[in-house]
């Protein structure tokens, strides 16, 4: 995967997979510290201990169509190929959180990539489903919230296109804002 | 700068969005465009083909089409997938798809009705 946003929209999949009603996406860019963490929580199904540790090896897989299985082993590479780790915690019937660490400033690190079009494909595809993307850059954040959104929106659905259009702006405007302005 | 997009702007949209609603017919008599967003389908372009849908179905005005996702289905190779599937027809997978294509497929086969055969599935 060309951009870690793609590695999120993957993940995320895992969680809708789950039966997931929640879920919880963290980017924090740690500058001072030199660190890159992601972090993703879902309210799903959630794994057994034995089950967590085989979904990093790639030739486990839940699925019949075919035999690999590399959403999760793609992403713990990417990060400890670049002196960061992963860990996977999960628990049955309350949700799995997976933590991916970075060097933020190491060479092979991809680049984040367009979080607005990963956040708005996955409303646009699943907007049953709830999302808190939070994003920090040093000590400046901003939060989308789908629940508070679909709350200013009443009975109009968050997949409409203008709102849509409205949640890529909104997410860009703040990603620059939080990066310290155009 | 450019002026973050505020929840007041949101509420303008949802005022705008309301008087449109309430003239759509809510039915079963869909299309369904499903695109492929399993690991391989991310990997392979899915994301930027299912924009490039949206954004297309948005300059058209068509709104009664239901675009969502599919797991992985084995076909691996020809990822991005996209299936259309409109309504007592059979389904209509194409494959190795990009945003152009996509784009086409919305004007020739989702709103002209006219299957673009050269990127269908080829049988296996």
């Amino acid at each position: 995967m060309k951009e870690l946003s793609l590695h999120i929209l993957d993940i995320v999949q895992n969680s809708l997979g789950a039966k997931a009603s929640l879920i919880e996406i963290d980017i924090n860019e740690d500058v001072k510290n030199d660190l890159l963490v992601i972090r993703i929580k879902d309210n799903g199904l959630g794994m057994d201990t034995a089950t967590a540790q085989k979904v990093m090896d790639p030739f486990y897989t839940t699925r019949t169509t075919r035999r690999v299985g590399l959403g999760i082993p793609l992403f713990a590479q990417a990060a400890e190929s670049c002196g960061g780790d992963f860990k996977i915690y999960s628990e049955k019937g309350r949700g799995t959180e997976i933590v991916a660490t970075f060097t933020l400033s190491h060479i092979d690190r991809a680049p984040i990539g367009s979080m607005a079009d990963t956040m708005v494909s996955l409303i646009a595809m699943r907007p049953d489903v709830d999302y808190i993307y939070r994003h920090c850059v040093g000590d400046r954040e901003f939060t989308l919230d789908t629940r508070e959104i679909k709350e200013t929106l009443e009975d109009v659905p968050i997949n409409n296109p203008m709102v849509i259009d409205w949640i890529k702006e909104f997410v860009n405007g703040n990603l620059k804002e939080i990066n310290g302005g155009a | 700068m450019p002026v973050i997009k505020s929840i007041e702007d949101l509420k303008k949209i949802r005022d705008q969005a309301k008087d449109q609603i309430n003239l759509r017919v809510d039915n079963e008599s869909k299309t369904r465009v499903v695109v492929g967003m399993g690991t391989c389908g991310i990997a392979a372009g899915a994301r930027q083909v299912m924009l490039a849908i949206l954004e297309e179905l948005k300059k058209r005005n068509v709104s009664d089409v239901i675009v969502t996702e599919a797991g992985c289905i084995g076909l691996c190779q020809y990822e991005p997938l996209v299936d259309v599937i409109k309504p007592d027809r059979p389904k209509v997978t194409y494959v190795n798809m990009n945003p152009d294509k996509a784009r086409e497929i919305v004007v020739k086969h989702i709103i002209n009705d006219q299957v673009v055969d050269e990127y269908v599935v080829p049988n296996i």
